[in-house]
């Protein structure tokens, strides 16, 4: 039914099946070893619900010498090894294959230290993303990436995807606040990098592992930056006629100088399913941006009186400011409820490529001929400020054949992405979803290197191997280090 | 190509000349000593050869709007940062200029500052120079061009090999281009200015002052003086004053406006005050609030100590040797930023094995043949 091929499982591994859970259960609490099909099938998939596969079985470690210990079993026995967290990626990122063992690290959940004057959080990867935050929110200070996903999302998966989210215009992602972490090697070696003070003395390893996807590492703790909270913060929301003119605006208010948290973007087809959802009352136009800044009450107006004064040399049919806390709620509300109204609509495919800001328009132009090329609706919300683009195609998923033409449409969308200059995705990772488009955007030697630092660092191609490179491209090094 | 005492000098003027001469170079064994502007001093004592990117220049792309650069490796630090001004923008990173320091010529490029990862004051507030860095196009130890990440804000696609090779001092490859993202030049900045104050109450200042929202974008130390940088929109920069006044009331403490703090932090940045010192200078990455207690095991050793990043960067100058310094240091690590007679030992902190161990695999997935600045990260 689907388009996305996985290799075929090792029926040897599989046979061997009862002799690998012996050894994890001998080695390991018995509570934390998962072989029972009807339990096992509960880690099936991530978020791209339409690729699924059992593993063989899940290990659901407390401490890092428990991942240690079946890392090195698996290791051992030469059995694959699907890192885990909570299993909310879009890319298929965290799907098993038959001959895996999931590691999970949704268990190691415990906050090891936090330290303000420093400024750093230091704890286990199995905490949720906005866990960290609640846990801060006492100190007066906060994690600042935040992916739409927190609630569930862990730290392990935001390290291993490097993801982001609407506030990352300003304070960057994962990457850009990550100071540490502990990591289990593909043979159970345990590898303290970074800690809590700024910057490395040596190569920075650490920037290489965050967003490799778990094909290095399975990251057991981290050392997290953390920011003071702002003193208040108020979104505007600013509608335009055309795309074209909300692309400019775009890029005028980032040349200003005034620096927003975040710009968001919705188009007309997101903005209909919006208001019959929601009822946010938005104005009924071609874009809308919502624009949150921070700062103190005065702060706060001075930055909405520039940003107003540079959206109205561009005659925008709406400019509403929030007054108070329940204004910047119904301001929100709509975009916040974006992906539930586009649910609500049919299935969707979430794409994330990334583009100049200055190709925003063009694009957006484009991925609307293409929606009639293809026969299928496509409606547009994304973070604006970084041109990281979230388009969602409609289609019905009971429909025999539509899957695959939805994933056509989004394959000429990422390409059209890199083609005017951009990437195959700005946040949510490679996965198996794009793996087979990164010839698109990487020559042969690029993904080679790519390929020779994974084999360098998991020399049996372990740890996620069927992920982010086309199978047939990382074919050789996959046998190559399996013999 | 010319011919300076025994050391050849090699200046491509294009990356695919650069590649197909690092090629013959894996190929017979030939190791290279490879630059940028030469501002540096420390030199890969192995290689025999001088690479240098200096005749690969010029501005590819600059689009304001979108806050991107793109420049080849070779582009003088100096001309990139005379068109950002140009928009009002700059590297927000505040690269320093080593010259002052190492009594250095030679003109600083974009491409060594990004092999070096060079990041002044304001790194506290924004980040490092590798956080700035969207793509890259280097030449590997066997002569392929590569490249990885691009031009875009956000890019997960495939492995980030930009923050790897930033930093890596040409031991992983040589850089012809990279991406960079510029920012708009605050529109006002001013500074706060303690004096009379001990390490430890900088320490405390500082702490007390990147605990508030008021974006502090540089905290540093010296001689009895503590400074704290705010910038901002001008009414932003009002009221943040007037904030942090009154948050550290029970200190004395003065303002100094724009003109004069810019040049105060130029100097503070480039190190200025130890540039007449004599002796080794160290650069010592510590948590901040252990740098007091770092900068009185260093007591006993003589030598003068500076603070920046609210007290996560320590500035060493002195004479003792390598091992003296590295023990007082500690928890903190030194590396050697300039050498001194006296000074015998390794320039760069030793790793844990884990970590050595990586490093090794990398260098040899890289530079297989051990030729690209070889040593000059280890000893
Ligand atoms: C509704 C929705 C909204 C979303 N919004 C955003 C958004 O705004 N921004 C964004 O960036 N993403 C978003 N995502 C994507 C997803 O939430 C992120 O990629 C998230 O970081 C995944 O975290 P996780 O704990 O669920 O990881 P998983 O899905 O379990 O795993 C993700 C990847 O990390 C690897 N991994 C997991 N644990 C480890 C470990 N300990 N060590 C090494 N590798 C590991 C896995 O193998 C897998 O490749 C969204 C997803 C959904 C469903």
């Amino acid at each position: 039914m689907s388009t996305i091929a996985m290799p075929a499982p090792d029926a040897a591994i599989i046979a061997r099946k009862p002799e690998i859970v012996a050894a994890l259960a001998a080695a390991l609490p018995s509570e934390t070893v998962i072989f029972d099909p009807d339990e096992t099938r509960a880690y099936e998939c991530d978020a791209l619900t339409a690729y699924r596969c059992t593993p063989l079985a899940v290990v659901l470690p407390r401490t890092t010498e428990e991942v240690a210990m079946a890392m090195r079993i698996c290791h051992q026995m030469g059995v694959p090894v699907i890192p885990r967290g909570a299993g909310t990626s879009l890319a298929g990122g965290a799907l098993p294959t038959a001959d895996g063992v999931v590691i999970g690290t949704m268990r190691l959940r415990e906050i090891l230290e936090i330290d303000t004057a420093n400024r750093f959080i230091r704890l286990q990867t199995g905490v949720t993303n906005l866990a960290v935050s609640a846990e801060l929110e006492p100190e007066g200070f906060f994690y600042a990436p935040d992916p739409s996903s927190q609630l569930a999302c862990t730290i392990a998966g935001n390290i291993a995807m490097n993801s982001g989210g609407a506030h990352c215009l300003k304070y960057g992602v994962t990457t850009n606040n990550l100071l540490g972490l502990r990591m289990v090697m593909s043979d159970g070696q345990i590898v303290d990098l970074g800690g809590p003070y700024l910057g490395a003395s040596g190569l920075d390893i650490l920037g290489l592992i965050c967003g490799s996807e778990g094909q290095l590492g399975i990251v057991t703790e981290a050392t997290l930056r953390i920011l003071p909270r702002p003193e208040g913060a108020r979104p505007m929301l600013i509608g335009f006629d055309d795309a074209e003119t909300a692309g400019e605006c775009v890029a005028r208010i980032i040349r200003s100088g005034v620096l927003p948290v975040a710009i968001e973007y919705m188009d007309d087809v997101c903005l209909r399913a919006v208001e019959s959802f929601a009822k946010a009352g938005y104005p009924d136009c071609a874009a809308v941006l919502i624009v949150e800044v921070e700062g103190s009450e005065a702060e706060i107006a001075d930055q909405i009186e520039r940003i107003r004064l540079i959206a109205s040399e561009l005659n925008p049919v709406e400019f509403r400011s929030s007054r108070n806390a329940d204004e910047s709620l119904a301001i929100w509300k709509g975009r916040k409820s974006a992906f539930g109204a586009m649910g609500r609509l049919g299935d969707y495919l979430c794409l994330d490529g990334t583009v100049p800001v200055s190709k925003l328009p063009y694009t957006l132009k484009r991925i609307g001929e293409l929606s009639k090329e293809h026969g299928l609706e496509v409606a547009n919300v994304f973070h604006a400020g970084d041109g990281n683009m979230h388009p969602l195609i409609l289609f019905n998923a009971n429909q025999p054949g539509d899957l695959e033409r939805a994933e056509a449409f989004g394959s000429d969308i990422l390409r059209l992405c890199v083609d005017v200059g951009g990437c195959l995705t700005g946040e949510h990772g490679v996965g198996i979803e794009k793996r087979d488009l990164m010839t698109k955007q990487y020559a042969p030697d690029d993904m080679a290197i790519q390929m020779e630092i994974k084999g360098a660092l998991d020399p049996k191609w372990l740890l996620n191997p069927a992920k982010v490179f086309p199978l047939e491209v990382s074919k050789p090094y996959r046998e190559a280090a399996t013999k | 190509m010319n011919v300076q005492g025994e050391i050849r000098t090699v200046a491509p003027e294009t990356e695919a000349e650069l590649a197909e001469y690092v090629a013959d170079c894996h190929g017979a064994g030939r190791k290279l000593r490879i630059s940028g502007g030469s501002t540096r001093l420390r030199r890969s004592a192995a290689a025999n050869t001088h690479l240098t990117t200096q005749k690969m220049d010029g501005i590819a792309l600059y689009e304001p709007g979108e806050l991107t650069l793109i420049a080849r490796a070779g582009t003088p630090l100096e001309e990139i940062e005379r068109q950002l001004a140009a928009e009002g923008q700059a590297l927000a990173f505040e690269p320093m200029d080593h010259r002052v320091l190492l009594g250095s010529s030679g003109m600083p490029t974009i491409g060594g500052m990004v092999a070096a990862n060079v990041s002044g004051p304001r790194r506290v507030q924004v980040g490092a120079c590798r956080d700035y860095v969207l793509g890259v196009r280097f030449v590997d130890g066997r002569g392929r061009i590569l490249k990885n990440g691009g031009r875009v804000m956000k890019n997960v696609t495939g492995m980030d090999l930009g923050k790897l090779l930033c930093g890596s001092y040409g031991t992983l490859g040589v850089l012809t281009e990279v991406a960079l993202k510029t920012l708009p030049v605050a529109e006002c900045q001013r500074t706060l200015v303690f004096e009379n104050v001990s390490p430890r109450q900088a320490v405390e200042i500082f702490s007390a002052a990147l605990a508030t929202p008021f974006e502090v974008s540089g905290a540093a130390f010296h001689s009895g003086t503590a400074w704290v940088r705010i910038e901002g929109l001008s009414r932003q920069v009002d009221y943040r004053q007037e904030r942090l006044v009154e948050l550290l009331r029970d200190k004395s403490i003065e303002a100094i406006g724009d003109n004069e703090s810019r040049i105060l932090w130029r100097d503070l940045r480039d190190l200025r005050h130890f540039a007449n010192s004599p002796g080794a200078i160290w650069r010592i990455l510590v948590k901040s609030t252990d740098a007091p207690q770092v900068i009185e095991a260093l007591g006993p050793l003589g030598g003068a100590a500076s603070l920046d990043w609210g007290g996560g960067l320590l500035w060493y100058a002195g004479n003792s040797d390598a091992a003296a310094v590295r023990k007082a240091a500690a928890p903190g690590v030194a590396t050697l930023v300039r050498p001194a007679a006296a000074t015998s030992g390794p320039v760069f902190p030793a790793e844990s094995k884990g970590v050595a161990e990586l490093s090794a695999v990398l260098r040899r997935t890289f530079d297989p043949g051990g030729i690209m600045n070889p040593g000059l990260m280890e000893g």
